[in-house]
């Protein structure tokens, strides 16, 4: 448990916070907002760093209380199953709510057809986008952050989508100071980053002074992988590797859990929170750069799905 | 030129935990190399990752530049790329071993002022740009009014393109002068002049082979040095219930937590606070800081306060010291800045927005409108349209605890909704405004308010 504000040894002021606690403040009045002013918020969960790390800040805001928001996880159905076990496990440790929106069943529906590359990650917005109109989610919560890609750099931390869930960044709404405007037609939902102002350091810098468990993916590890377009996929059921790719064991760890047909691992040896932290900050590959093949298919890759419904 | 591929002296735990936080702004014309001030600090500072890096010279490449065009990291959006100019505010984030900094990107047209002010909003400091060739031109008194009006702490005047003006210290005195004299009078408390070379790279991360004549810092030693005010002994303290906490759980069947980020100033066990606009009073039982006890709280910790008395506390009261409580008013006298394309008129019905309160409320008049190029007020304009900046008066259906911005950037701003279909259409600081070198020149407006 963290106990009052760090002072920080750079100002003399007992009143500077460390960058850590006005980060954890500033997210903790983003959820608060929404509780305050939705009927039906939901967080997206999908077992990853950044929606762990919300799960927690969720739990710190309404404390001693329960947190009142549900859970819905997009499962693409590539998941990693310890990412899966993870998921189930927090959510019975809380007694949750969990949703789960799932590719697969659109695509044995035939609604959905599997690409020719195998990637589900842009599958996902059809599956996400009709969960959030059957349950007439109001706002929905995602792990964004800003400093992810450049397109995501342009989000507001309450983004206001139609009833298409469209994204116009030529259309969004001043956000002025801390006065987050959440007014919206009915239909209409409104996506909230509260996680918009923490780079991928702060996150895990977060994780190791809370002690907030994760799935051991995200530690090195032994595994099997095989490369393709210079990424060390994980073998598996979804389509890899195919002919001409070799799987070898390699030690690896995760940067970002998604789809397995397009999230790669990193070699790394760093099998404690210390030792990613230090990883991370000596890293020259952004954390997608490095491990996300779906961001790599053009230059506008994330802005072209942002406009179409992906979180 | 620093190569990013060259790996960085790796920071300890310790290290990257005790850092502050500085959120500032950057504005400048379209082309007094804004994106490519923004692109060395980040590239020089060693924010800028390899494959970022590679994507961008991929990128220039493919155009037919010769280097890397800085400013393609920062430009995100397909219409940007295209046309070469920012459209929208865009946030970066990058880090050096003493500071976390949030940089809000803006756009510097003249039809984006509304941008600029959405970056101001939250900004401890604004890097204003200007072009050493031109100097200060409409665009920067623009920007520098914008600034005073936002009433950010530190104003940065960097002079660009020095290089071009073979680094001549007249040139930079001479702009550097006239900057100073004309944000001093708006109000800016605080101006550093840097004369710099945002292509060259002289003066933003390292210091500047080139201009031996200047003596202060580089751009980012003074980011990282400024002081961020955290001086609360003069502030009001103010906590906007934002969300009543009542678990009602075998474990704590009576806990009544009334949950804020505090707006201003601090807060202690024991005091006695009222509630705003009822008037009610307690005292602070207990002050929960995410789920720690503590003694005392401040801004911009967000908490949740235990009172003594069990009284009638909801979303949208203010919680304050009784000894220290804001007036009510209905009536609300307002520097604002129009930021939505539809105009804002008088006999408007609107939203208003404030801490975490909102509450119906009409613009009964807008006696003046300011023209941003000399400070000037056009009086009875009428209306404001998309990037007017004027004084409005607005009567609200319900009476709210108001702070002077000049007082407190939080609990003295305001936002106007357009009940219809949720726009943000007005971004509104209460009271005064900044000091104007003329007074309103409408002689029938007595009221004696100025800018």
């Amino acid at each position: 448990m963290t106990t009052a504000a760090t002072a920080s040894q750079e100002t003399d002021s007992p009143y500077a916070l460390s960058h850590l606690d006005a980060l954890e403040s500033e997210a903790v009045h983003i959820f608060r907002e929404v509780a305050g002013e939705f009927e039906r918020p939901v967080i997206l969960f999908s077992g990853g760093k950044d929606s762990i790390v919300m799960l927690h800040l969720a739990l710190k805001a309404f404390a001693p209380a329960a947190i009142p928001f549900t859970l819905l996880h997009v499962d693409t159905g590539h998941n990693f199953p310890e990412v899966l076990a993870y998921r189930d496990r927090v959510v019975a440790a809380h007694g949750l709510r969990l949703h789960v929106a799932s590719v697969q069943d659109y695509i044995d529906r035939g609604v959905l057809r599997e690409r020719p590359d195998g990637t589900r990650n842009p599958l996902q917005t059809v599956p996400l986008t009709e969960a959030i109109q059957q349950h007439r989610f109001d706002a929905v919560f995602g792990g964004g952050r800003r400093d992810e890609e450049k397109a995501r750099a342009k989000e507001r931390v309450f983004s206001l989508r139609d009833e298409f869930s469209q994204w116009d960044p030529r259309r969004q709404r001043p956000e002025l100071w801390n006065l987050y405007n959440g007014r919206h037609a009915p239909g209409e939902h409104v996506r909230v980053f509260p996680l918009s102002n923490w780079t991928e350091l702060d996150v895990w810098q977060y994780i190791a002074r809370e002690h907030i468990e994760l799935p051991e993916i995200y530690f090195a590890h032994e595994r099997e992988v095989f490369q393709r377009s210079h990424m060390w996929l994980t073998a598996g059921d979804w389509g890899g590797p195919k002919d001409g790719e070799t799987v070898e064991k390699r030690r690896v760890r995760y940067r970002t859990v998604g789809d397995m047909s397009c999230t790669g691992a990193v070699d790394s040896d760093a099998t404690t929170l210390d030792a990613v932290i230090t990883e991370i900050a000596a890293s020259r590959l952004t954390e997608r750069g490095a491990t996300r093949a779906d961001d790599k298919m053009s230059e506008a890759a994330m802005e072209d799905r942002k406009r179409e419904g992906y979180f | 030129m620093t190569s990013t591929t060259e790996p960085t002296e790796p920071l300890s735990v310790e290290q990257l935990s005790a850092t502050t936080l500085l959120r500032f702004a950057t504005a400048g014309s379209v082309d007094d190399g804004k994106s490519t001030l923004v692109g060395r600090l980040l590239h020089d500072s060693k924010s800028v990752l390899t494959d970022q890096l590679e994507a961008v010279e991929q990128v220039s490449r493919s155009r037919g530049q010769d280097a890397p065009d800085l400013a393609l990291l920062t430009d995100g959006l397909r219409a940007e790329r295209e046309q070469g100019i920012t459209i929208d505010v865009a946030y970066r984030y990058f880090a050096t071993a003493r500071r976390r900094f949030i940089l809000a990107d803006t756009p510097g047209h003249v039809q984006y002022t509304r941008n600029m002010v959405t970056g101001a909003s939250t900004a401890d400091l604004a890097v204003v740009l200007v072009d050493a060739r031109n100097g200060v031109i409409e665009q920067t008194r623009r920007h520098a009014a914008v600034a005073a009006l936002l009433r950010v702490p530190h104003v940065v005047l960097a002079v660009n393109k020095m290089d071009l003006v073979e680094y001549k210290e007249s040139v930079f005195a001479a702009i550097a002068e006239k900057f100073t004299a004309y944000a001093s009078e708006l109000g800016v408390p605080e101006i550093t002049a840097i004369p710099i070379s945002a292509l060259a790279g002289d003066n933003v991360v390292d210091a500047s082979a080139n201009m031996d004549w200047y003596g202060g810092p580089t751009v980012l030693e003074h980011l990282e040095t400024v002081p961020v005010s955290h001086d609360l002994a003069h502030c009001h303290a103010r906590l906007p219930v934002q969300y009543v906490i009542r678990p009602q759980t075998a474990e704590h069947p009576d806990y009544r937590g009334y949950a804020g980020q505090i707006a201003a100033g601090t807060f202690c066990v024991g005091s006695e606070v009222t509630v705003l606009p009822s008037g009610r009073t307690s005292k602070i039982a207990g002050i929960d800081l995410l789920g720690t006890p503590v003694d005392v709280a401040w801004t911009p910790q967000s908490v949740t306060l235990l009172l003594e008395d069990d009284i009638d506390i909801s979303r949208g009261d203010l919680l304050v010291p009784s000894k220290d409580a804001p007036a009510t008013t209905q009536d609300v006298e307002a520097t604002v800045c129009h930021v939505a394309d539809a105009p804002l008129t008088v006999g408007h019905r609107v939203l208003l927005k404030h801490g975490t309160r909102t509450v119906k409320a009409i613009v009964k008049d807008i006696p003046s409108r300011l023209t941003l190029d000399d400070l000037s007020l056009a009086p009875a304009p009428g209306q404001l349209v998309a990037n007017d900046i004027g004084r409005v008066k607005i009567r609200t259906a319900e009476p709210l605890p108001l702070d002077s911005y000049a007082d407190s950037r939080r609990t003295g701003a305001f936002i106007l909704i357009d009940p219809a279909d949720g726009t943000t259409l007005t971004a509104g600081m209460v009271g005064e405004s900044f000091a104007a070198p003329e007074p309103v020149k409408d002689a029938s407006d007595d009221d004696g308010w100025d800018f």
